[in-house]
């Protein structure tokens, strides 16, 4: 079983292999000839007016920390799915009551208006 | 909001939509942009200086690289300015010509502007639809003047050639036998007329086509419904013309309103639209799309039943046919003064102006009494409808900007001149 | 013949057992990468081509037989092409975002079967190991967008990461739906338990959450009508606008290795994985390798018919159909499926 989890662990490093490998082979290949103009960063042929690296708004905050729930709630139901037969109907429930509270929660979130971007 | 910074940004003019060569400047938050500063200028030409020093039958050519998808209807609104000065009228058959080309460059345009804004709101087949139609009326612009897109084919007076009884076909080649060509070809064993009627009896299917792609397509509505609105009265007072005016509601076309040629005589509607967004002025165009056909079907019925000239055949303005000019001393020093020297104008000044498909493309014209012309100036009306930009835009999103630009039909060739 | 043959068994038994397991392991990678990255390059091909022939045109035809070799002039001339590295941009993180983003499009195939008892590692959390590993490809563009230090590709990045926010969690519930019907993390299993004609597969007793799962699909793999973290007409190419050479071409193949492991996944989880739709008859009902392969076609094709057909949403209306659409849809079906379990709605569910 566990040697299983090392195959998995060695695809995951050949995965990273694979597409470091094949940069490296381009970076290799390709000749190499940098210039001002050509490193400058894209915008339109133009020069930038400041750097990118700013903060600002992209206006889904609420959106994101609903997110970071219901992403755990997931996480909550995969062994609840799966166990189903053993729990049965009780498990059915506790599961009802669970995601009755965070769809009310949804629900004032949807009202409260987070879900509009304009 | 103080935490975040408003930025600002490039958009163009090396960018796939930005239509050529605008360049915006955007001061944006996020996504959403609240200024937009339109540079122009990119792809000036001195188009009206130029026809300053040359003869008023060499600037015709300039008109066509003006707004560079409406070729023959810029030319119109510059020839007819010279017939008014002139005070000449061509004959009924070059009226009707240039009708019929008036209006195959009207679904020139708008099929060129229909793919580019599919495109540019991501619906990319829409755009390889167009240029499928778009090819076949491009042969009508090489049947008849020899190029496809640069025709220079009005003359003040009438139109350089009549109608030829042949099309120009397709050869076989590596990639197409003998059978494909021979179906390639099959509108184009008749005349001129015969393939333009074929056209038009096909056309309004491929409209459907695309209509079926788009106009009731979910995405596209919640891409274009709402979009840019533009109320009535604000159209009427930034100077909109054409199917931005009339995607706002105002019913106003230059073909019913100031009648020019024949188009009096011609059984067509003027679509409107009621809310002014950027989905009202799609249909109005899809619209138009179909009244040109309407209008193209009735000058090839016309023109076939009435042969006769297409010039004005004093020798004044336009020039000898070739073989009368062969025989007659007369005709042949009219035909070296015309090319030498040209004609003159009366003094005076003149405007006219054509309903192009963008909207009112007028030319103004000054004479002093020369060859030439004292001053040209040309309205086109891309110029005025970019200048409504930062309006439209404001509040919107990028993706927004990129419908709205898409929506307004906008050619640099015109708008720089 | 046998001499040589006795004496290469004689020579693996030689070595050692850890050896042993390497070797075996680097056979499996190369069964399953070289595959994917020829798909991934014939995938190209057959976009070009089904997409130019929906559009009146003929696509590729000029190198090999009816352009078949076009793919592999694209990687050569890709790999000639330079790599550039912005002026400001952090060069690490330039270089790192690409893999990262390669990095689960093949990892991810490990625990894909492609037959009976036929993937490389048979792990018991394979459904949580997919969805821990396809979310990890996130972190490629939003990472490559910080580093290329331009606008357009941060507002590639920051449009990517919305999306995500919106359809992780669709996504999420529609596997869930998946596994309260099979009671089982291991994608083997999930298709034994689909097993029988094809009216035993989980499409049709969770057919709104596979729509919710493919239509999820689509948006994480950045396919028209969802590509707005590309977005060609409107932030040029969003993400990978500074990425040249085969540093694009890396994201290029992770984008398309990535279509055909989601098409595979919901081939798995919904139609029955390698079962044949016509079991119980003999000969065509034999489960294959091949009717997997069928079905992810028949999926691929459907993302190259999207992106033939629709235009591009906008972003907040991408997030605006992901949170209320999809995630309602998916938690009313979950309950309905609750209900569905209880009663022992039979052929699934029994």
């Amino acid at each position: 079983m566990l040697q299983n989890y090392l195959t998995v662990l060695i695809f995951i490093g050949a995965g990273i292999a694979i597409g470091a490998i094949l940069i490296v082979v381009g970076l290799l290949l390709a000749p190499h000839r940098p210039d001002d103009e050509k490193d400058s960063p894209y915008e339109c042929g133009f020069e930038p007016f400041d750097d990118s690296r700013l903060r600002f708004d992209i206006r889904y905050y609420l959106v994101a920390i609903l997110f970071i729930i219901f992403d755990l709630e997931i996480a909550f139901l995969f062994p609840w799915a799966v166990s189903l037969q053993k729990i049965g109907l009780t498990g059915l429930f506790a599961m009802a009551v669970f995601l009755a509270i965070l769809i009310v929660g949804f629900i004032y979130e949807w009202k409260r208006g987070a879900m509009e971007w304009e | 909001m103080s935490e975040f910074q408003t930025f600002t940004m490039n958009f163009g003019p090396q960018h796939p939509a930005a239509h050529g060569v605008l360049r915006l400047v955007l001061e944006m938050e996020g996504e959403v942009i609240y200024k937009t500063d339109p540079h122009i200028g990119l792809l000036h030409r001195g188009t009206e200086k130029l026809a300053e020093s040359k003869t008023f039958n060499q600037s015709i050519g300039y008109m066509d690289r003006l707004d560079y998808v409406s070729m023959m209807c810029n030319e119109h609104a510059y020839v007819l300015a010279i017939e008014k000065l002139l005070g000449v009228t061509p004959p009924l058959r070059a009226k009707y010509i240039r009708v019929m080309f008036d209006e195959i460059t009207r679904i020139l345009n708008h099929l060129l502007w229909l793919g580019a804004h599919a495109l540019d709101v991501g619906a990319m087949t829409v755009f390889l639809y167009c240029f499928r139609e778009r090819e076949d009326l491009m042969d009508c612009y090489e049947a008849v003047s020899g190029a496809r897109m640069h025709a220079t084919y009005y003359r003040p007076g009438g139109v350089y050639r009549d109608l030829p009884d042949s099309m120009p076909k397709y050869k076989p080649s590596k990639w197409h036998n003998e059978r494909e060509t021979r179906k390639r070809n099959e509108w184009r064993e008749g005349s001129l007329l015969d393939f333009i009627e074929h056209f038009s009896e096909s056309f309004p299917d491929r409209v459907d086509e695309y209509e079926t792609l788009l106009t009731e397509n979910r995405i596209w509505k919640q891409r274009t419904v709402g979009i840019g609105t533009v109320s009535p009265e604000r159209a009427l007072a930034l100077g909109f013309t054409g199917p931005m005016l009339r995607g706002s509601g105002i019913e106003w076309d230059l073909r019913r309103k100031q009648p020019y040629e024949v188009y009096d005589d011609l059984n067509f509607e003027i679509p409107i639209g009621g809310n002014g967004d950027c989905y009202d002025r799609y249909l109005v165009r899809i619209e138009e799309l179909r009244q040109s056909t309407k209008i193209i079907r009735q000058c090839v019925d016309w023109l076939r039943s009435n042969p006769g000239p297409v010039m004005l055949e004093d020798g004044k303005v336009d020039p000898p046919r070739r073989e009368i000019m062969k025989r007659d001393m007369e005709s042949l020093i009219h035909h070296f003064k015309l090319f030498s020297e040209g004609y003159c104008v009366p003094e005076g000044e003149v405007y006219a102006a054509v309903e192009a498909p963008k909207g009112e493309f007028g030319a103004y014209i000054v004479s002093d009494g020369a060859n030439k012309p004292y001053r040209l100036k040309l309205r086109a009306p891309g110029f005025v409808h970019i200048s409504a930009l930062d309006e439209m835009v404001r509040g919107h999103m990028v993706a927004d900007l990129v419908a709205i630009i898409g929506n307004q039909d906008i050619v640099f060739g015109e708008v720089d001149r | 013949m046998q001499h040589f043959a006795g004496y290469f068994v004689s020579a693996w038994g030689a070595i050692p057992a850890w050896v042993q397991y390497l070797l075996f392991t680097l056979g499996k990678i190369l069964a399953i990468a070289v595959p994917v990255i020829l798909s991934v390059a014939y995938l190209t091909y057959a976009e070009r081509k089904v997409i130019g022939y929906m559009q009146s045109r003929i696509g590729p035809n000029r190198v090999g037989f009816r352009g078949l070799l076009q793919p592999f002039a694209d990687v050569i001339k890709l790999m000639m092409k330079e790599v550039v590295f912005p002026a400001n941009a952090n060069r690490y993180l330039f270089f790192i975002a690409p893999v990262l983003s390669m990095m689960p499009a093949i990892a991810a195939w490990v625990v894909v079967p492609f037959f009976p008892n036929g993937s490389a590692a048979n792990v018991n959390a394979g459904l949580l190991l997919i969805l821990a590993l396809t979310s990890l490809g996130i972190y490629g563009i939003i990472i490559s967008g910080w580093a290329s230090n331009s606008k357009y590709a941060f507002l590639g990045a920051m449009r990517s990461a919305a999306q995500m926010v919106a359809y992780e969690i669709a996504m999420g519930f529609a596997i869930v739906g998946v596994l309260m019907a099979a009671q089982t993390l291991n994608l083997g299993q999930i298709i034994q338990h689909q097993s029988g004609a094809f009216w035993h597969w989980y499409f049709i007793p969770l057919a709104p959450l596979v729509v919710v799962y493919f239509v999820s699909a689509v948006a994480e793999t950045n396919r028209l009508p969802f590509d707005v973290a590309e977005g060609e007409s409107e932030i040029v190419a969003g993400f990978h606008v500074e990425y040249s050479g085969m540093a694009f071409a890396v994201f290029f193949l992770a984008e398309y290795a990535n279509m055909i492991l989601v098409s595979a996944l919901a081939s798995i989880m919904f139609f029955g994985g390698w079962l044949s739709p016509f079991e119980g008859i003999p000969y065509i009902g034999a489960p294959s390798a091949g009717w997997l392969f069928l079905k992810i076609g028949i999926l691929l094709f459907l993302m190259l018919w999207f992106r033939a057909t629709f235009p591009r949403y906008r972003y907040d209306q991408i997030m605006r159909l992901g949170w209320k659409v999809f995630i309602p849809v998916t938690l009313v079906w979950i309950f309905v499926e609750g209900a569905f379990l209880i009663v022992h709605l039979p052929p699934w569910f029994s």
